[in-house]
């Protein structure tokens, strides 16, 4: 099963929420290390746990182009298709 | 003119500033006017316990290594002005190569300049930008710096956990590159020592390449010291081995060590081995000396093994937050970096210096204070830093 970007785009938020911190109004173009105060050791600590989830792995190279939660979901959805 | 250069530090600025105010004296300032033993340094002035370097065996003051840096001065000089590949090959480096592959057992080793540039020159030459590299996420930056030199995709698994690297290793199955794991043997800032063991099951089941960097763990765990592979009887499942002669060496200078033939060619495609002046020869010599010592004294280890365990278990009865493993390195995990920063000042005016080590170059982002212990301290050197920090840790409410 392949999720689309929009299925995962929600995995990530839901998941995003759990966390206390996070603030309650993210959306898709929420931007993760600006709206989300995400350093980016915390960046690469949170796609640990998504990665999971979606039993992928992200190369770190592709972190660097991610501003967005859509951009993050659009990157696995990329990185689960080649690996299907 | 300098336009808009400087701009980019501006967070560093404002972080740093801050750190600045909230300290009497700058925590990446310290300056040991000289040491006057292993243990022992002067700063501020004051006669000051060192609990925070990576000294295990002392030997950065050993006097047979520095007689041969002496000895090799008076008669080589004090540099090669060249690079391995060119004029700086003395019969010197090649001797100490040749001593480490037997040390090590391995049959080939590479020194380079620093052990930084070991693992730059060794992940560099060994995998590019059609290959994947899987490091441990609470790797040393000298071996982020050398994926990011590599060009090689990066791929992190959870700190010392073998199951997680079986995961990821399985999702990369039918990559067409090369693939490499690497570890630590004990890991610098937590003392965490790794399963290297597991992770050489793993990797053979995968069948991938397997590199372990033994900095911290050379001349420390295993019977004869060649580090954790050693002490976990599974040195054979290990492809590459990197090290650093800045530890229990006490000099400076790395190396990589490795039974496969191909490492020749290493030396005429590593660019951190070769375009880089060699190291000195009275460092070669003192490095010598010190390898020497290591083989000659393996009471050094026990005594280290006892002190180990002396700070492990003190710190421990102290109510404070430390790693479950029992290595040279003891850290103290603090809540945030105000609290650190009054613990690593106030330990440091009671004559015991630390590191400081903050977020982001901690796991966890959390501050810590790392110890770290040698065989040349004695049993009373380390129950006067654990008093330290058990009064120190209760005037401050962090502890009953
Ligand atoms: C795990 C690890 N690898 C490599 C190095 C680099 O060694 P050196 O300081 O000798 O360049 C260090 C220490 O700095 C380290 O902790």
């Amino acid at each position: 099963m392949t999720e689309s970007v929009a299925d995962i785009s929600s995995i990530i938020i839901e998941k995003l929420l759990a966390n206390p911190k996070v603030p309650r109004n993210i959306n898709g173009d929420s931007r993760i290390v600006e709206d989300l105060s995400f350093d980016s050791l915390a960046v690469m600590n949170f796609v640990m746990e998504i990665e999971d989830t979606l039993d992928v792995s992200v190369p770190l190279d592709k972190l660097a182009d991610i501003r967005t939660i859509n951009d993050l979901a659009q990157c696995l959805h990329e990185i689960k298709a080649a690996q299907a | 003119m300098t336009a808009g250069l400087f701009d980019k530090h501006q967070n560093l600025r404002t972080s740093y500033e801050a750190l600045i105010a909230a300290s009497p004296r700058n925590p990446f300032g310290v300056v040991i006017e000289r040491p006057l033993s292993a243990s022992v340094g002067i700063i501020e002035g004051r006669k000051t316990l060192l609990f925070g370097t990576n000294n295990y065996l002392g030997l950065s003051q050993s006097q047979k290594a520095r007689d041969a840096a002496i000895e090799t001065v008076s008669t080589m000089g004090v540099g090669t002005t060249g690079s391995r590949i060119a004029n700086g090959t003395y019969s010197l480096h090649t001797k100490l190569e040749e001593r480490l592959s037997q040390v090590l057992q391995r049959r080939h080793t590479m020194i380079f300049s620093t052990g930084y540039q070991a693992n730059l020159g060794t992940i560099s030459a060994l995998v590019n930008k059609d290959d994947i590299l899987f490091l441990d996420a609470d790797s040393h930056a000298s071996i982020y710096d050398g994926a990011r030199l590599s060009g090689a995709q990066v791929i992190r698994f959870r700190h010392n956990d073998p199951a997680d690297l079986d995961k990821r290793l399985a999702r990369t199955k039918n990559a067409s590159g090369a693939r490499l794991v690497i570890v630590e043997g004990i890991y610098s800032m937590t003392g965490n020592i790794a399963p290297v063991d597991k992770f050489v099951e793993v990797t053979k089941r995968h069948n991938v390449t397997l590199m372990v960097d033994e900095a911290h763990s050379f001349g420390v765990m295993g019977d004869h010291g060649r580090g954790v592979a050693e002490m976990q009887g599974c040195e054979d499942g290990v492809d590459f081995v990197v090290g650093t002669f800045s530890k229990s060496l006490g000099t400076v200078g790395g190396y990589c060590a490795t039974n496969h033939d191909e490492i020749a060619l290493m030396r005429l495609c590593s660019r951190p081995y070769m375009f880089t002046a060699s190291l000195p020869p009275e460092i070669i010599a003192s490095t010598l000396a010190a390898l020497e010592e290591i083989q000659a004294r393996p009471e050094l280890r026990e005594k280290l093994r006892e002190n180990s365990e002396r700070l492990h278990q003190g710190l421990k009865k102290s109510g404070l937050s430390t790693g479950d493993f029992v290595s040279p390195v003891v850290a103290v995990t603090l809540e945030d970096v105000p609290q650190a920063l009054t613990f690593w000042n106030a330990l440091l005016e009671a004559g015991v210096y630390v590191n400081l080590s903050l977020p982001p170059a901690t796991p966890d982002n959390r501050p810590l204070l790392r110890c770290s212990v040698m065989a040349a301290h004695s049993a009373e050197e380390i129950d006067q830093a654990v008093a330290a920090f058990t009064d120190i840790a209760k005037k401050l409410g962090l502890t009953a």
